[in-house]
């Protein structure tokens, strides 16, 4: 065990990935020597060489179809996009080309080897421009896999098994993590599982759901929910796609409530998803409405971040409405 | 390091005066100083007959849609030499990534009559699995990447299975055909510079063809077509006549040889002209003259290459005749049994969206069954064969 924070965990899990298999090709914009924008590749090129660590031009569809065309290949492409607010010039190449390459062609071709890197989310005074949570645009497309880590051990297993899933995978980054979140990685090699959450806290009063960074968020509020007898379960979802129905479900058939919290605005987040599904799975255990906490229906703001943002107070206030429904 | 100039000038596009390479007059002649091409009697009459099967494939299918049997239709006519000769100069093992007119390549590969048929008609032989309109052909087997109908969306990827193929130390390359329309995509710029900087040996090959749909190549770009962007990103450019096979195929096998020796790419503009409609969803008596297709139509790409054959004594009349018969009585034999064939079972829905179909796949699935035990007759293509 090392203590890493998540940025070296990321860096660990590139690290062993392309020692372990010299198909593993890291690139995207100043990735190279200078070790990306985080320096979340820092080293690869020099430990592996230009032609396996590389930087590319400025144009993010561009990476995304070359390492379409890579993976495509046989290689097992990491495609790097610098923050998940410039991931959009890529959208057509990853909804209509990555996800329906192996389903276009009867599976004749496949681009399973390629993930996508990108750092997601708020919290950095970034404004619209480097804050977003674009999860939800891409959990509509059948082909993807998403996949969010909370922590730095999360990471290192997540992004390992990403790679080395024979699916194109995005794994968002929480960016407000990179740094302040500390902890103890194996220095091995280990993968966890792609489409099971994670129950990080049991309880039996209310269910609180969360992927991702806003997983601090929603322990805390458990937590100050504990002082006023409020028992929470909080589960990590940690894949967005596919994403693990039976282990909400049962939870929520256990204690009969569910908050769900995430950054990105309300209308037509991946909330709505769970919420629609539990009701429909768990209608009768139900005590009370699902409850979503999440941003507004505004795009991310500067000057009002904290009031944007669904910090731990309402998450609180929306476990004790629930409790009181 | 640039030079300097201390007053204001302007550098033009015509300073590039970029020339045509052409080997074959329309007679079938030589133009002087040009080459006879370097393969032997074989390959020149396999290469007809690749030509003289898609002519007779597109006049057939474009008759199959008219008549109902199929939904779409995309034919090559007149650009049949620009996709043969390219591929004829390639080796199996570089791979193509195509746009959607190049079934000319794809039969030089050695795609069947059967395989083009079942692709056309969404059938359980299809290699698709019928998920894909027609003349969205692929074939692992022939290194012939699925089509995908958003344009240029090949262009970067194009450049990425190269980078692929240079990392693996393969004797092997990537032709990528797009036309002159696709190349005004986002992606066939940063397709381009991608290849370019990260020295991709890709072979991009567009086929000028005059018209996206009804927008004329004049109202698609102001510069001097599309070899000139090839320049600006320090690619090494060839405009080619794309009626004249033989020059087509010489500068295929040119661009290939620099490609792998230079771990470069290449950008090959070959002009020519699209004589029939974009595709059977198109009419272009609504935005051209009959009167320049006639003047196009007298640089028909497969004429020219016939004289030529002809010329060298390697082919008549008789053989000619058996050729077109050969070829029709083939193609309407397999399109009448692909059309009797069904389509996948409804199984198909759900595989390949991943490796292994997802629990919640196979619950939509199962749930879609039931429907269909309910109501057969509104799904008869495959109600049938629920549990097979």
């Amino acid at each position: 065990m090392s203590q890493m924070n998540l940025l070296q965990a990321i860096n660990n899990a590139l690290m062993t990935a392309m020692e372990k298999d010299d198909k593993v090709v890291c690139f995207g914009e100043d990735v190279g020597h200078f070790g990306g924008v985080f320096r979340a590749t820092s080293h690869l090129q020099e430990k592996f060489g230009r032609a396996r660590c590389f930087n590319t031009p400025l144009t993010e569809q561009g990476i995304i179809g070359f390492a379409n065309g890579l993976a495509s290949q046989g290689h097992k492409a990491i495609a790097e996009i610098q923050f998940g607010d410039y991931i959009f010039p890529a959208f057509d190449q990853i909804v209509n080309e990555t996800a329906k390459f192996r389903y276009r062609s009867g599976n004749e071709f496949n681009v399973g080897g390629l993930t996508i890197r990108t750092p997601y989310g708020g919290g950095i005074r970034g404004g619209h421009y480097h804050s977003q949570s674009p999860e939800a645009y891409f959990a509509h497309t059948p082909g993807l896999k998403i996949v969010v880590p909370r922590n730095p051990h999360q990471a290192k297993g997540l992004l390992l098994a990403s790679i080395r899933d024979d699916n194109p995978v995005i794994f968002f980054e929480p960016k407000r993590l990179y740094r302040a979140a500390v902890g103890d990685v194996p220095e091995e090699d280990y993968e966890l599982p792609i489409g099971v959450a994670e129950t990080v806290r049991e309880g039996q009063d209310c269910t609180l759901l969360a992927w991702g960074a806003q997983m601090e968020v929603a322990s805390k509020a458990a937590e100050r929910a504990e002082k006023e007898g409020i028992d929470c379960e909080v589960i990590d979802l940690r894949s967005i796609l596919p994403w693990d129905v039976d282990a909400v479900v049962a939870s929520v058939k256990k204690t009969g409530r569910l908050v769900v919290t995430h950054e990105a605005p309300l209308t037509n987040g991946f909330g709505a998803e769970i919420a629609a599904t539990v009701q429909e799975q768990a209608f009768l255990h139900l005590e009370a409405p699902v409850n979503r906490v999440c941003g507004l229906d505004v795009p991310y703001p500067l000057s009002h971040e904290a009031e944007y943002m669904p910090d731990e107070t309402k998450v609180f206030e929306a476990i004790v409405a629930t409790m009181n429904y | 390091m640039s030079k300097s100039i201390h007053k204001p000038g302007f550098v033009l596009g015509d300073a590039l005066d970029i020339p045509t390479f052409k080997v074959l007059k329309q007679d079938g002649t030589l133009y002087k100083g040009a080459q006879e091409p370097e393969f032997d009697k074989e390959m020149a009459l396999k290469l007809y007959d690749d030509l003289v099967f898609i002519r007779v494939l597109d006049e057939r299918m474009v008759g199959a849609q008219r008549q109902g049997r199929i939904p779409f239709y995309l034919a090559s006519l007149g650009e049949e030499a620009a996709s043969v000769g390219s591929a004829g100069a390639l080796k199996p093992q570089d791979m193509i990534f195509a746009q959607y007119r190049e079934q000319g390549a794809l039969r030089h590969r050695g795609f069947s009559v059967d395989q083009f048929m079942d692709q056309c008609f969404s059938n359980e032989r299809d290699l698709g699995k019928g998920r894909q309109m027609p003349i969205h052909y692929g074939s692992k087997e022939l290194n012939y990447n699925t089509i995908s109908s958003p344009l240029g969306t090949q262009i970067p990827q194009a450049a990425g299975y190269a980078y692929g193929q240079k990392l693996d130390g393969l004797d092997a390359c990537t032709i990528c055909y797009f036309g002159e329309g696709a190349a005004s995509e986002g992606d066939f710029h940063a397709g381009l510079n991608m290849a370019a900087v990260l020295k991709c040996p890709t072979i991009f090959l567009c086929r000028n063809n005059g018209y996206a749909i009804s927008t004329p190549s004049a109202e698609q770009f102001s510069g001097d077509g599309v070899a000139s962007r090839g320049i600006g990103y320090g690619i090494a450019t060839l405009r080619v006549d794309g009626n004249d096979l033989l020059a087509v195929y010489a500068a295929t096998a040119a661009a290939r040889a620099y490609a792998l020796e230079h771990n470069a790419p290449v950008l090959i503009e070959a002009m020519s002209y699209r004589l029939g409609a974009h595709s059977t969803s198109d009419d272009p008596t609504g935005y051209r003259s009959k009167d320049e297709e006639a003047q196009w139509a007298k640089k028909d790409p497969i004429l020219r290459y016939k004289h030529w054959l002809t010329n060298k004594g390697w082919w008549s009349d008789e053989q000619e005749k058996t050729l077109y018969a050969e070829h029709r009585a083939n193609i309407l034999a397999a399109m009448k049994a692909a059309e009797k064939r069904p389509v996948p079972t409804i199984d198909h829905l759900i595989t390949d969206v991943y490796d292994e179909p997802t629990p919640h796949l196979r619950q939509q699935l199962k749930q879609l069954k039931a429907h269909m035990r309910k109501y057969p007759d509104q799904y008869p293509k495959t109600s049938g064969r629920l549990d097979a």
